[in-house]
């Protein structure tokens, strides 16, 4: 199950991502999970919205260099070695992985990932019996 | 079309008679009427007796800005102010303002110059002008203006900035050209995109652009962006202002209004004259002009001349496009470069705007070079590596051009400046001494 990802270039700039966080709060756009990946000038902000469609066209507005990427949301028990047994699946699959970012509530640890061949990557982690979130269950969360 | 094919079209030989002529009644005219010229040229022991032909120009002494300002605001006038009937000033940003003045015969011949450059432009009486460029004491606006009138056509006097009513006026007076610098152009045509008004609302067909260097790939850029046949005009207030050249239908290189103007490409490092086809710094002698005449006036403006025949018909001699300025190239760790070069690379990749800025630095005694870009929309990465090789792609392409390397800096879109007028693309910190 593929998830829209947005990515937003930001100079690194004091509050610039808090700029992106005003206007996506201002439309009422929720984050569900965030990370930002940087290099010496400028960063990325890679984030899983509420409104995909919405948060990239107020951002685009705003002046935002954004894109939009496929990625795929799991979830996994909260406990040592669980990652390790999705990532040994993905790896006796030589699939690879871009980036990926995790966090964890309780019980339960959901993981984003972005694989080079994204469908291959979900048909392994789907016979691998993984936890692939929707659109509806991040929602929920 | 031909606006004036006698003094257009006219045969190299008749066409040094008629310069050699009017260059000794210049000279008789500035040595009498211009005590500057006269105390240079006794001191150069040359007399106008001396000056029969354009091959004796190369015994006339040159003139710079600095003569201009030198001698604030009249002393290079020519004519008593009761002739005068206008002044044009350049902004002077660079030190105190230069004066130029003009008589009623020389308003005369602007108009019809520009006029000719009009008509070389497909463009006659029934078009639309809308000028964009500044109205008052920059030549530009008013330069344009008569010349449009001289041609016949309707102008618009729209001048610079306010560009939502620029869009809507150039929509509801069906304007068919437009005449503003290339770099606001640019501007316009995405300010006109992001209106949402169809192109085909629009009737505009002509653009005329100058005052500012530009290139080839500007130009694709701006005709691919604002659907307009796009030429360059040439000119600089103190020869007179926009109509000392022009492009033709052929767009290959600008023809220069011979019967006014004695180009000459000089070595800016020797002052030695150089032969058609050599790149040199551009300088001109008016022949004809009353108000403010000048002696081998040294643009600083980086071009070659060709007297090669063009196949529009017309005969005079042609100025490449500038490649860059003799005052404005930067020197860097010992390199010349020009933010032309810069310019062609970045418009050549699709994957970077238009815009940029330049940063010249000195650090640690080792000169640096930052290049600001815009990735275009579209090439935005959610990997910071794809994002890094897009900055690689940039700067090895301009070090192939420049011969050194330059640090490229992403900045985030619309972050660059947008001119609506000359763009400052560079801005140079080193403290030189």
């Amino acid at each position: 199950m593929k998830i829209k990802q947005l990515s937003v270039f930001v100079e690194n700039k004091t509050g610039r991502i808090n700029e992106v966080a005003q206007i996506l709060g201002r439309h009422g756009v929720n984050m569900t999970a965030f990370s930002l990946a940087d290099s010496a000038d400028f960063g990325i902000l890679r984030m899983i919205v509420s409104d995909v469609k919405q948060a990239e066209q107020v951002l685009r507005e705003a002046h935002f260099g954004v894109s939009v990427t496929e990625v795929v949301c799991l979830s996994c028990s909260n406990v040592p070695g669980s990652l390790s047994n999705i990532l040994d699946c993905l790896a006796k699959e030589q699939v690879f992985i871009e980036y990926m970012y995790a966090f964890s509530e309780g019980e339960t640890a959901r993981v984003v990932i972005r694989p080079t061949d994204l469908d291959r990557c979900i048909d392994i982690l789907s016979r691998c019996s993984c936890h692939l979130m929707s659109r509806n269950t991040l929602d929920q969360m | 079309m031909i606006w004036n094919p006698s003094k257009e079209c006219m045969s190299r030989e008749q066409m040094r008679i008629l310069q050699g002529k009017r260059l000794h009644k210049l000279v008789e005219r500035v040595y009498h009427d211009t005590p500057f010229y006269r105390r240079k040229m006794q001191e150069m022991d040359v007399t106008p007796d001396d000056i029969r032909s354009v091959d004796d120009i190369v015994r006339l002494p040159f003139t710079t800005k600095q003569d201009l300002r030198d001698n604030y605001p009249y002393g290079l006038f020519a004519s008593p102010m009761s002739q005068i009937v206008r002044l044009h000033a350049s902004s002077g940003t660079t030190g105190s303002p230069t004066v130029v003045g003009y008589t009623r015969h020389d308003l005369a011949i602007w108009a019809e110059m520009t006029a000719r450059c009009l008509s070389a432009f497909g463009t006659d009486r029934n078009d639309i002008f809308s000028v964009a460029y500044g109205y008052g004491l920059f030549t530009g606006g008013l330069g344009l203006h008569y010349g449009v009138e001289h041609l016949g056509a309707t102008v618009i006097p729209m001048s610079s900035g306010n560009t939502a009513k620029q869009i809507k006026l150039l929509h509801d007076f069906g304007a068919t050209a437009i005449a503003c610098t290339p770099s606001y152009a640019l501007y316009l045509a995405e300010a006109m995109a992001q209106t949402g008004i169809p192109r085909t609302e629009f009737r505009l067909k002509t653009g005329i652009f100058g005052a500012e260097p530009w290139t080839e790939n500007m130009r694709r850029e701006i005709e691919a962006k604002m659907g307009v046949d796009a030429y360059n005009i040439y000119g600089l207030s103190e020869v007179m202002g926009p109509g000392v050249s022009h492009e033709c239908e052929y767009k290959d290189g600008s023809h220069i209004i011979e019967d006014h103007f004695l180009p000459e490409i000089i070595s800016p490092d020797t002052l030695e004259p150089l032969p058609y086809g050599q790149q040199g710094e551009l300088v001109f002698t008016t022949l004809t002009k009353e108000g403010m005449p000048l002696l081998r006036y040294r643009t600083k403006d980086l071009c070659s001349l060709t007297d090669e025949p063009c196949r529009c018909g017309r005969t005079n001699v042609r100025m490449s496009r500038i490649v860059g300025r003799s005052d404005d190239m930067l020197i860097i760790r010992g390199v010349n470069v020009f933010p032309s070069q810069i310019e062609s690379v970045i418009l050549e990749m699709e994957e970077f705007e238009p815009h940029y800025l330049l940063i010249v630095d000195r650090v640690q005694n080792l000169d640096s070079l930052e290049v600001r870009v815009e990735v275009r929309d579209g090439f935005y990465s959610d990997e910071i590596s794809k994002m890094l090789a897009l900055r690689q792609k940039l700067s090895a392409r301009l070090q192939s051009v420049l011969g050194i390397k330059a640090d490229i800096k992403l900045v985030e879109p619309y972050s660059i400046e947008r001119s609506e007028g000359k763009a400052k693309r560079v801005i140079d910190k080193r403290i030189l001494k």
